[in-house]
């Protein structure tokens, strides 16, 4: 187990290797950079003065060739240094520090939400499956799967907080502050999340249940007379959650791009927010830096998502 | 302790497949007596499966399941029980051992998971009593370091090993009415024979009636007090399995036991296989239905079915013309 652990953090390296490559290059190929961000182009009383652009260009080290940058940025990773914003002077690592907690907290909190009403959907329709109570909550998870997570979140953020007050509409309150007021004012954009993100967990275990309900032992179980409810929750749910699990993980991952528009509609400062800031300011270094943290996430979550398999079925261990 | 245990009276099982409805069970009547050993013999899909399915009310999922007739168990119809009843006497007065226990357990779950949820279920033991009880069982199973077993799953034993826990979660609650679907035929040949046995000694210790299903005729003759032969949903014949061996009357029955291959015939000989293939149930032809594959066919049997008849003593068969013997 340790060795293979081993390996998949290897597997890192190659990853990160790449996708920080990749997302330079790119973020560099986009029309304008830093120095013109500085320097103000773009806003309507802006005089375009080439040469003090040019100057800022210097001074930030942007006039050197891409692939030099992107080097001398990776040398920087290997001694822990994630360089600094060229605006504001603070720290990448900082600036992530602070808001990564946030979206951390969202993300958790928006697929727990989402397990927490895709388990039972799931059960239900693959009980029911072809039955009247199947397609209607089949029908139900494709109107959620069909919407935009930023229409669920407005039409949340219209019904819970601005009609009937029952949650705050926008803001932020630190757990250590608040614990009450922090959970309060994360409930409706991590439910923003969970209800794009619950169809297709419940989809998937739907599917694996009414595999697995058509299996020699779910029968056996049945010719021991134990109850319909007691097969599925005790015989059923564990084989069937392999895909289940599967998808969490690799939905984890897309969730943080669903979390860039959720956070920005509730206000939350979290790295979601603050990687659309970056983009727009051409922060190349502030988008590096939460890149390499995203590739690091996506990477533990599978492992996470490994480990789970054999937790669940033993010949999987073996 | 002899006395009527299970009668079951034209009971017909259809189901409803792709191209239509088919009665896989077509007006079979029979009756076990208490700690009885019933043999249904037939090849695949003459409707045995069915059958042992029909009596404790379990079909696979996705199947659509009709049935008429009667099961009477002890005075009570099982087919118009309500399922909540059904279920108490599911794992408790009848269970059932299915044919392969490399999928009849469940693999994500322990070993001793699977056989403590019946005793506390079903018998309504402590945690520490059924654990007790389970390791007693698997001890009168013939299992060995049986606590150690507990904490397998059904990957770490052979197949021998699986069938002997699947007999010990049926026989837990010392049932009244076994049923035994093809138990040995997943099974090694080396091991049939103990696993047969350890059926026989099992259902003999608590006075179990036993429905023994296979496909092999010599497995039925050894095991059984009376036996039924199964075609095309029919019971075609059935008697004291004694005299079904000595006198078969339908045709059938004796091309069943001319083709189990013969330890003592000479290398090389030629396996006397039925030719042919039963009908299909979704278009069952008029008159008998092993016309087709039956030797000594006349007319009357392509016209006219055969109802099952008494002849003399309690052996009945479904022929216009029985084997004279």
């Amino acid at each position: 187990m340790l060795k293979y652990i081993r390996r998949k953090l290897i597997h890192l390296i190659p990853i990160t290797f790449a996708v920080t490559a990749l997302s330079f290059f790119f973020v560099d190929m986009l029309p304008g950079d830093v120095a013109d961000a500085i320097a103000g182009v773009g806003t309507d009383n802006s005089v375009i003065d080439e040469a003090a652009i040019e100057e800022i260009r210097k001074d930030l080290g942007l006039n050197r060739p891409v692939i030099v940058r992107y080097f001398s940025w990776l040398a920087g990773v290997f001694t822990g240094e994630f360089g600094k914003s060229y605006q504001t002077g603070q720290l990448v690592s900082e600036a992530i520090a602070i808001r990564l907690p946030v979206t951390l907290q969202l993300l958790i909190m928006a697929q727990f939400l989402a397990v927490l009403f895709a388990i039972p959907a799931g059960i239900i329709t693959a009980y029911k499956a072809g039955k009247f109570t199947d397609k209607c909550i089949t029908t139900i998870t494709f109107a959620f799967l069909a919407a935009p997570s930023f229409i669920i979140a407005i039409i949340l953020a219209f019904l819970f907080a601005v009609t009937l007050n029952w949650f705050p509409a926008t803001g932020y309150i630190p757990f250590s502050e608040d614990p009450l007021g922090n959970l309060r004012s994360f409930t409706l954009p991590s439910l923003a999340l969970a209800l794009i993100e619950w169809p297709i967990l419940s989809r998937v275990l739907r599917n694996d249940l009414i595999e697995t309900l058509q299996q020699d032992y779910i029968l056996m179980a049945k010719a021991k007379g134990l109850s319909n409810f007691y097969i599925l929750m005790r015989h059923a749910l564990r084989p069937s959650s392999f895909t289940l699990i599967t998808v969490i993980g690799i939905q984890l991952g897309n969730l943080i791009s669903g979390a860039v528009i959720v956070e920005s509609i509730f206000a939350l400062p979290g790295v979601g927010t603050l990687l659309v800031n970056s983009i727009h300011s051409r922060e190349i270094l502030m988008v590096q830096g939460i890149i390499v943290i995203m590739a690091i996430a996506y990477v533990i979550i599978n492992l996470v998502v490994d480990i789970l398999y054999g937790v669940l079925d033993p010949r999987v261990r073996e | 302790m002899a006395g009527l245990l299970l009668e079951v009276v034209s009971l017909v099982t259809s189901l409803a497949t792709k191209s239509g409805k088919l009665n896989a069970v077509d007006e079979v009547s029979f009756k076990i007596d208490r700690g009885q050993s019933f043999g249904i013999v037939g090849e695949s899909g003459s409707g045995k499966s069915v059958l042992s399915r029909t009596i404790i009310r379990v079909h696979a999922e996705n199947r659509i399941v009709s049935t008429k007739g009667e099961i009477i168990f002890e005075g009570r119809n099982l087919l118009s029980l309500p399922e909540k009843e059904m279920r108490k006497i599911r794992g408790r007065e009848i269970a059932m051992v299915f044919q392969n226990p490399m999928s009849s357990l469940n693999p994500v779950k322990k070993i001793g998971e699977q056989i403590v949820e019946v005793l506390i279920q079903k018998l309504g033991l402590s945690r520490t009593d059924s654990r007790y009880r389970a390791i007693e069982l698997m001890n009168s199973m013939g299992i060995a370091e049986s606590e150690k077993q507990l904490s397998n799953y059904p990957m770490n034993l052979s197949g021998g090993m699986r069938q002997r826990i699947a007999i010990a979660i049926a026989m837990a609650p010392e049932p009244k009415l076994l049923i035994a679907d093809e138990p040995t035929t997943a099974l090694d040949v080396t091991i049939q024979g103990q696993i047969l046995n350890l059926l026989q000694e099992q259902t003999n210790k608590f006075n179990t009636a036993i429905i023994l299903i296979s496909h092999n005729l010599g497995v039925i003759s050894r095991y059984t007090d009376r036996v039924a032969v199964m075609y095309s949903g029919q019971f075609v014949e059935e008697s004291a399995t004694a005299e079904l061996m000595k006198n078969p009357m339908m045709p059938y029955t004796s091309a069943l036991m001319r083709s189990v291959p013969d330890l003592t015939s000479p290398p090389h000989t030629k396996l006397r296989a039925i030719d042919g293939m039963p009908p299909s149930l979704l278009e069952t032809p008029q008159g008998c239905r092993f016309q087709e594959r039956c030797q000594g066919v006349r007319d009357k049997c392509f016209s006219e079915m055969p109802e099952i008849i008494l002849n003399g003593g309690d052996h009945r068969y479904r022929c216009w013309y029985p084997l004279e013997n």
